[in-house]
């Protein structure tokens, strides 16, 4: 099977070291941003955010897979 | 008018509606195995969209999400965690399984292991913990619609008789319509949803404290522990935090549901753009953490957080807006069921029937025997739900913990050459066993950390481990295999 790219996948580690990883970090009511908690405010941050990594991550992957249609080539890749 | 009557009208309304859709939407197919499973394998990006979108949010994320911030407080940022990130997960797991698919004609989730594997009892034994798990899943959601009907009527409908109403029509539409009905009732389900989450978001604080800022401003005064981890708990920490998003964020795709639910689309690269804007619709998330923590302040007290969500609107809206929430809060509980009831019936007559007990059944009887057990697991579920008083959200967490323990055995499967059958058994059991021992023992967090992630790390070590000491399997996807499914009959699957 074909692996993704490293750029994908280093693309797809930045919503998780930003909003997992880093908890500690950004778990905190201060500074306030836009009447939310910070630990709200970043997590909602994070919805358009991870798109915008993926779609860095789907540049990169889409040139590699053949389609459209995919139709079996016989067996190996 | 009476207000019972509005709200009981516009829920029924609702619930016909979309029922109805669920029925339609056969036409002009033919329901054969293939159709009613994966829908042709013939979804474009905005069915594959919907019907993923339809079948995550569930009465548990809608209510169990206000309900979380409303008892539990700042925990219940771990849904926020995983959502986004189990569409990164999948924009990297999902195209592999579709292709995968798509060469070899998977319809199931076993129909994987058993292929890639080349073993009929490994895929028997991932369709059996498949329907284990779904079960619990089916019940809560009965169990969901039963009390949303109650309340958005005024209690003029009794749970049960709602019950037994709401799910003799998923239990029909699934049967008549198959994939096809779920992803067209998701299209009504999640317009209502969507407009519904928005608006009580935004109103609900807007109306009691005159906008979220405000409502924030006032809870840090009143309870500024609340909003940061642990929050009410004594022990969901960080850590707690963390292994319980990787946890789900690599098991919720095990979901057979959801794992089967990439096979309908009709290309890889439409699952790697739904994967891409998804994260997008978990929006609807926050909007209900916002009513949960309006509810904490102006109903406090309740029993169970998960009613805070449908207490307030019904303190707050008029009647017809409640009639509203029912019905969209009923067809949640109902689109999911339905994909959870098709997908449970098709393992177990695909996957655990035919290859241990009727080898030389046909696609035809098959697809026949699935849609009977359709039938039978939804009165299996309803009759559970009115006669069970078990906690549900256990019963699911380890539902979750159990499916999660499937990851190793794909992720490895797609990626590695040398694990083989022994391993990927081997590591099920340990990581079943261990998940089940912690949770079902109250271990949950052990050590602050989620017993299902401690499981999942167990079944890795142990999937290596065995396989590194077994011979190097022979078979696997790259090999020419003969395509599953796709056959008239036949025996059990010859794999090398």
């Amino acid at each position: 099977m074909k692996r993704p790219s490293i750029g994908a996948i280093l693309f797809g580690l930045i919503p998780f070291a930003a909003t997992c990883f880093s908890v500690s970090l950004w778990d905190r009511i201060y500074p306030m941003v836009l009447g939310l908690p910070f630990n709200f405010f970043w997590l909602i941050l994070w919805l358009p955010l991870t798109p915008l990594c993926m779609w860095g991550a789907y540049r990169l992957e889409a040139p590699r897979t053949p389609e459209p249609p995919y139709r079996e080539e016989g067996g190996a890749h | 008018m009476n207000p019972r009557l509005v709200a009981l009208t516009i829920t029924s309304g609702i619930v016909a509606v979309g029922s109805l859709v669920g029925f339609l939407a056969r036409f002009h197919h033919k329901m054969d195995l293939e159709q009613w499973t994966v829908g042709g394998r013939g979804f474009g990006l905005v069915l594959v969209w919907l019907l993923m979108a339809g079948e995550i949010f569930t009465t548990f994320t809608f209510f169990g999400a206000s309900g979380w911030a409303y008892s539990k407080g700042g925990p219940v940022l771990y849904i926020l965690g995983y959502s986004p990130l189990i569409y990164v997960v999948s924009f990297f797991i999902l195209p592999l399984v579709w292709e995968v698919g798509r060469k070899h004609c998977l319809q199931t989730q076993a129909d994987f292991f058993q292929v890639r594997y080349g073993s009929t009892y490994l895929g028997a034994f991932v369709a059996f913990v498949g329907v284990v798990c779904l079960i619990p899943y089916v019940q809560i959601q009965v169990i969901g619609l039963g009390i949303i009907v109650e309340i958005a009527s005024f209690g003029a409908i009794h749970r049960t008789p709602a019950m037994i109403i709401g799910f003799t029509l998923v239990a029909g539409f699934v049967f008549v319509s198959g994939v096809r009905g779920v992803a067209w009732v998701s299209v009504i389900k999640d317009l209502l949803l969507l407009a519904a989450a928005i608006f009580i978001g935004i109103a609900v604080p807007r109306i009691y404290f005159g906008g979220i800022g405000p409502m924030f401003a006032a809870l840090v005064q009143a309870k500024p522990n609340h909003l940061v981890m642990p929050g009410a708990t004594k022990d969901l920490g960080h850590m707690w935090y963390v292994t319980t998003v990787l946890m789900i964020s690599f098991g919720f795709y095990m979901w057979p549901q959801y794992f089967a639910a990439s096979f309908t689309a009709r290309s890889a690269r439409i699952l790697r753009r739904n994967a891409v804007i998804m994260p997008l619709y978990c929006i609807t998330m926050p909007l209900m953490f916002f009513v949960g923590l309006s509810a904490l302040l102006i109903v406090p007290g309740l029993s169970s957080g998960d009613l805070s969500m449908l207490t307030i609107v019904r303190k707050t809206f008029p009647a017809w807006f409640l009639g509203v929430i029912g019905g969209a809060g009923a067809l949640t509980a109902m689109v999911p069921a339905a994909i959870q009831l098709l997908t449970g019936a098709t393992l177990y007559a695909k996957n655990l029937f035919r290859p241990i007990l009727a080898p030389s059944m046909t696609d035809q009887q098959v697809a026949k025997l699935a849609k009977v057990m359709v039938l039978v697991l939804t009165s299996g579920a309803v009759v559970l739900a009115i006669y069970s008083s078990v906690s549900l959200v256990s019963l699911w967490l380890l539902g979750s913990a159990g499916v999660a323990q499937f990851f190793p055995g794909v992720v490895l499967g797609l990626f590695s050459k040398r694990v083989n059958s022994s391993g990927v058994f081997a590591g099920l059991v340990i990581g079943i066993a261990v998940a089940a021992f912690l949770m079902l023992t109250g271990r949950d967090p052990y050590h602050g950390l989620n017993p299902g992630f401690i499981a999942l790390c167990f079944n890795f070590a142990v999937t290596g481990a065995v396989s590194l000491l077994t011979p190097v399997p022979t078979g696997g996807f790259d090999e020419k295999l003969p395509a599953l499914g796709a056959s008239p009959p036949r025996g059990s699957v010859s794999l090398p």
